[in-house]
């Protein structure tokens, strides 16, 4: 029993992780249309941001979560202002734009900030294990889990409850309409990706002290984040909730019977199926593009 | 071509100081004079990658290699020679390695090359060094089971790292072992070599399994080391994943007094990126580590953060890098000038021993591996690791040592018969 419960929540922490990761992306692929082929790079740069504050200015890990998605947020912006608002309805030029991107980033970082792996301390608090339903469980992991939970909310609420939202699910819709009711779609494409690109900074913090921080840590992070998008359905919240868990638990526990390389092909092989007969994803909403 | 010119603006002034100071007026004829009495130099390549994935640890070995280079140049040379290190940079890429080997082999006629740390960057120079019958110096512990007629391997083998380490392991934490290890050739030979080991002590596997290179979530294997309960993690896993399966495991609430690691590949590199509080009490083995004390090592540690600063640190791959070009410039003292080819400098090198930072090192006549001094160390919350057991005696290499009937000899590896 104590064995499956573990399992579960390891599953759910693997989840989780990929939802915080795949969030921001979701946000920008759904919304604005652009597949963000440089998201894992920053992820890699909410990471090193992290150490960066940590290292300089001895901030501890919370405060630097929050400076974390400011910093790549405002990237994220700058990001959609000069470069990817001059490719929408360009999908394939948007990809190779934005790969360009990350390739720059990621050698960006090597260059300035080395290319060894960095440290970024766990919190004193949050490294040990606690006693949970009989079992040991990681409390850091349990903090991960807690704040994609709370991000998740808070997206939410930003799309479904704001008049930002409104507009927002507007311009998702008809853009041509949204405009003519005075809505600004320019700002509502650059808020959104530096929200998506903020929420990638987040991830980035979290994740480092869990795992390494290295230049090149964002490419294994972009695939399983568009594998999770993929799964989930564009432009579905709910979708990509539930095919991070899906695949979190899958992967979990496919690993924990055979191995992480048999579980990683299985779960490929699965999305590559899916995908040829379903290709909208899982949860597909039904939604003009304009 | 600076190099060239630089040598010539030297040996220009040094021409001029000696017209001045004996008022010889035909200063150009003095100089060539000077460049043949100086004898002729030693070119010696150096190919490590200072740029692209494995930039860092390359680049330390790039530095101790030129350091070597430096002190044999500052005693006076080989014989009087000067080496002449050719500096390439094969930017972590197997291929480009075999291009930069060929233009040291064929295009810069050096006598031998100092160079890899990857063991897919030393088979992509194999050919080459074969074919034009050059010699390879390749200072990175690996996975043994090679036997090529121009390479003298200089780190250590599964044998020297394993021989003491695992008795030591099970007689300490007990006989199961967990082996975990990223998915490639070193970590699978490694965990052959320890199997038999085990076998031999009555020890038992609970658990064998390789993770993606790069792998960074590490749960469900915590999930297994927790159901499975070894006495010992036996861990080959490489790179950043070691940084991630350290944290992930004391994050996991697993301790390492009663189930430690027991890592082949965990150097003062990787120690540092985790941090120490999460690296304390796991056990590496290795025949170097920054913090053994012995005159050689001090002087070893001294010289290079002097020279490269007081941050930089050494570890069990640089050591051999920097002892090798002494080797090397033992063996080719033993020379005449004329004789110096690859393949003599090989045969001399064969027997030479070195008072190296690790202890005193001998390259084998017989396989061109080389005796080491392994010592189990325990890291430590500085980052360092504290040494708890170390060889009596030097270990003699043996690259075949999983696969009784096969030998390595100096004419490649042969069949026993039974």
């Amino acid at each position: 029993m104590t064995d499956i419960f573990n399992q579960v929540f390891s599953g759910l922490s693997i989840a989780s992780i990929l939802l915080l990761i795949s969030l921001g992306l979701a946000i920008i692929y759904g919304t604005v249309g652009v597949i963000n082929l440089a998201h894992g790079e920053f992820v890699m740069l909410g990471a090193y941001a992290v150490w960066f504050l940590e290292d300089h200015f001895g901030l501890g890990l919370f405060p630097c979560i929050v400076l974390a998605f400011f910093a790549v947020g405002t990237l994220g912006w700058v990001v959609e202002r000069l470069i990817i608002r001059r490719l929408y309805g360009r999908v394939l030029d948007t990809i190779l734009a934005t790969w360009g991107l990350g390739v720059i980033l990621q050698q960006a970082i090597r260059l300035s900030a080395g290319a060894e792996l960095r440290y970024v301390q766990m919190p004193p608090g949050l490294s040990a294990a606690v006693h949970f339903a009989g079992v040991d469980v990681s409390a850091y992991r349990l903090f991960v889990l807690a704040l994609t939970a709370i991000l998740l909310a808070v997206t939410y609420v930003l799309i479904f409850r704001t008049r930002f939202g409104m507009r927002l699910r507007g311009v998702v819709q008809n853009p041509e309409i949204a405009r003519c009711f005075g809505v600004n779609t320019s700002q509502i494409y650059a808020l959104t990706f530096a929200y998506g690109a903020g929420l990638a900074g987040i991830a980035g913090a979290l994740v480092s002290p869990l795992k390494s921080v290295s230049p090149d840590m964002g490419t294994g992070y972009v695939v399983d984040a568009f594998m999770v998008v993929v799964v989930g359905g564009v432009q579905s919240l709910l979708g990509t909730v539930a095919s991070a868990g899906i695949i979190g638990e899958l992967s979990g526990g496919l690993a924990y019977l055979s191995n992480d390389t048999i579980a990683k092909a299985i779960v490929f092989l699965g999305v590559v199926v899916l995908i040829r007969f379903r290709p909208q994803g899982l949860f597909a909403l039904r939604v003009r593009r304009g | 071509m600076a190099k060239f010119s630089r040598r010539g603006v030297v040996k220009g002034a040094a021409g001029l100081a000696g017209a001045a100071a004996f008022g010889f007026p035909q200063i150009w004829i003095k100089n060539s004079g000077l460049a043949r009495a100086a004898g002729g130099e030693i070119k010696v390549g150096v190919l490590y990658s200072l740029t692209g994935t494995t930039a860092i640890i390359e680049t330390s070995l790039n530095q101790a290699t030129l350091m070597a280079i430096e002190e044999i140049n500052a005693a006076g040379g080989v014989n009087g020679r000067k080496l002449v290190p050719v500096v390439e940079d094969p930017a972590s890429d197997p291929a480009t390695f075999a291009e930069k080997a060929r233009k040291l082999v064929i295009g810069e006629k050096c006598v031998s090359v100092f160079g890899s740390y990857t063991s897919a960057s030393r088979k992509a120079v194999l050919p080459i060094f074969e074919r034009y019958h050059n010699l390879y110096w390749y200072p990175t512990l690996y996975e043994g089971r090679e036997c090529s007629m121009n390479v003298i391997y200089t780190g250590a083998v599964p044998n020297q790292q394993q021989r003491d380490f695992v008795p030591w392991l099970v007689k300490n934490f007990g006989k199961r072992f967990y082996l975990i290890g990223s998915n490639y050739i070193y970590p699978k030979e490694e965990n052959n070599v320890c199997k038999i080991l085990l076998q031999k002590l009555g020890g038992e596997v609970v658990g064998e399994e390789y993770v993606p290179l790069g792998h960074s979530e590490f749960s469900s294997v915590i999930e297994k080391f927790k159901n499975t309960k070894p006495n010992v993690i036996f861990s080959t896993v490489v790179g950043d994943s070691v940084v991630a399966l350290h944290r992930q495991y004391k994050a996991a609430g697993l301790d390492p007094a009663k189930m430690p690691m027991a890592s082949l590949t965990t150097s003062e590199e990787e120690v540092r990126a985790m941090g120490g509080e999460f690296a304390f009490g796991h056990f590496t083995s290795a025949p170097y580590f920054m913090s053994y004390e012995s005159p050689e090592n001090a002087k070893f540690v001294a010289a290079i953060q002097s020279k490269y600063g007081k941050n930089a640190v050494t570890n069990f791959v640089s050591e051999p890098a920097y002892f090798q070009v002494h080797l090397f410039a033992q063996a080719a003292a033993k020379l005449a000038g004329s004789d110096l080819t690859p393949p003599t400098i090989r045969e001399a090198a064969w027997g030479q021993e070195y008072k190296a930072p690790e202890g005193l090192v001998k390259i084998d006549g017989q396989n061109s591996h080389t005796y080491l001094w392994p010592k189990i160390g325990e890291a430590q919350m500085n980052g360092q690791f504290k040494i708890i057991e170390q060889s009596k005696e030097w270990v003699e290499p043996d690259p075949y040592w999983a696969y009784p009937g096969q030998v390595c000899t100096p004419k490649g590896m042969v069949e026993k018969k039974a």
